[in-house]
């Protein structure tokens, strides 16, 4: 897997800062589980986090005395609980072709799965048969498009299985799934999608986008 | 009551020696030393809280929270790494994850990566510690030297734990302008160290 589409760097410091939405902190964990490349960008912006924490000033010792004193015995060390990126929840969707996903048809050639999710945003599977298109839509806040099978293209270019499409507000585009094997992907946007269009007006009531 | 425990009592902390932390981390992971842990949580718990508390998290909580980062660097002490980063990353991390899980319990989808713990990890080299302590050190000489509206928004991000558009609206500005601040500041963070890597 070679991925080209990364997340940007604003991404990347508000999922290291823990102030990314719940939909788009899933996806970009899904992607940092995958790509080499992310995973290091986001230990950079952890030192920025780590030089910040240093600075910060440290408060009267009596209250660390009193802290140290209350701390327990040690327990063994338990590294089975540091699962890592192996069980990432949403790359475990991908398993078996996607057996466990109970796909819902929405159009011609596509079909999708919204993931439950508290708090902002909205979280799905989109699959799309070979040369589908996801009605054009806008955004009202950021998306985040993960490719876990096939690939898919639109306006800011082609994206494989590993690439992350991490688009401002201000982007309106239509995907469209590859001709060959079609697209199976991972989005979550910040503010439930806008979709333009009369096809995108049906759909809207019930699928949920 | 928690400003006046930050603002008033509090005093600059005293500067972070690397070295001498991973030493500690070393001590509690080969021997379990008390002692260790003693310097350890002197010179982190109360940084952990008063970040905690900067992110809006109350007094009460920051504390447990804090004291449970510090109980996970003492478990885990043996899994941590120097060569994949600083005792302060792997501790900021531990304490983001910490606060992210109890705010966000109930959401399967989020999994965050433990920075350093995943694999395991191999016997650093020493070249290997010395080589991140100055990577740290570059990272904060290079985040005192951004100018101060490129630094406002990283602070509000970390510290204050605010979303770029929670920025936008504290400050006035718009998003667009949040976002090329932040990207800009990543920018020339990442450039100040460059060369070390």
């Amino acid at each position: 897997m070679t991925i080209t589409h990364h997340l940007g760097a604003d991404t990347l410091i508000s999922f290291a800062a823990g102030t990314l939405s719940g939909a788009l902190s899933a996806v970009a964990a899904a992607h940092i589980a995958l790509c080499p490349h992310c995973r290091a960008e986001l230990v950079w912006c952890e030192r920025i986090g780590a030089a910040l924490l240093e600075g910060l000033p440290t408060p009267p010792p009596a209250t660390v005395e009193a802290a140290v004193r209350a701390v327990p015995q040690p327990a063994a060390p338990n590294p089975a609980r540091l699962g890592g990126n192996a069980f990432n929840p949403i790359l475990r969707l991908a398993r078996d072709d996607f057996a466990d996903v109970a796909w819902r048809r929405i159009g011609v050639g596509l079909w999708h799965r919204p993931l439950p999710l508290q708090g902002q945003g909205s979280l799905q599977l989109i699959k799309a048969a070979p040369g589908a298109s996801v009605p054009e839509h806008g955004h009202g806040g950021g998306e985040l498009t993960l490719i876990l099978r096939g690939a898919m293209s639109d306006a800011t270019g082609r994206y494989v299985s590993g690439d992350v499409a991490d688009l401002d507000q201000d982007i309106e585009h239509t995907p469209v799934a590859d001709a060959g094997a079609g697209c199976v992907c991972a989005i979550a946007n910040e503010v439930p999608t806008r979709f333009r269009g009369l096809l995108a007006r049906l759909l809207q009531p019930w699928h949920g986008l | 009551m928690v400003g006046d425990w930050v603002s008033v009592r509090a005093r600059p902390g005293p500067v972070v020696s690397y070295n001498a932390m991973t030493e500690l981390l070393a001590r509690i992971a080969q021997r379990t030393d008390p002692a260790a842990f003693h310097e350890l949580y002197q010179s982190y718990g109360p940084r952990v809280k008063v970040y905690l508390v900067r992110r809006g998290v109350d007094a009460a909580t920051a504390e447990d929270l804090a004291q449970e980062t510090l109980l996970t660097v003492w478990r885990r002490a043996a899994l941590f790494s120097s060569a994949k980063g600083s005792a302060s990353t792997w501790i900021f991390t531990i304490a983001r994850n910490l606060w992210i899980d109890r705010l966000r319990k109930e959401v399967p989808w989020q999994e965050l990566p433990a920075a350093h713990a995943a694999e395991t990890s191999p016997e650093p080299l020493p070249d290997e510690a010395v080589a991140e302590s100055e990577v740290q050190l570059r990272v904060r000489a290079a985040l005192a030297e951004l100018p101060v509206e490129q630094q406002r928004v990283i602070e509000l991000a970390y510290l204050e734990g605010l979303s770029h558009g929670e920025i936008a609206a504290r400050l006035g500005l718009p998003l667009g302008t949040v976002k090329s601040r932040v990207r800009i500041a990543y920018q020339r963070l990442r450039a100040a160290v460059e060369d070390l890597k």
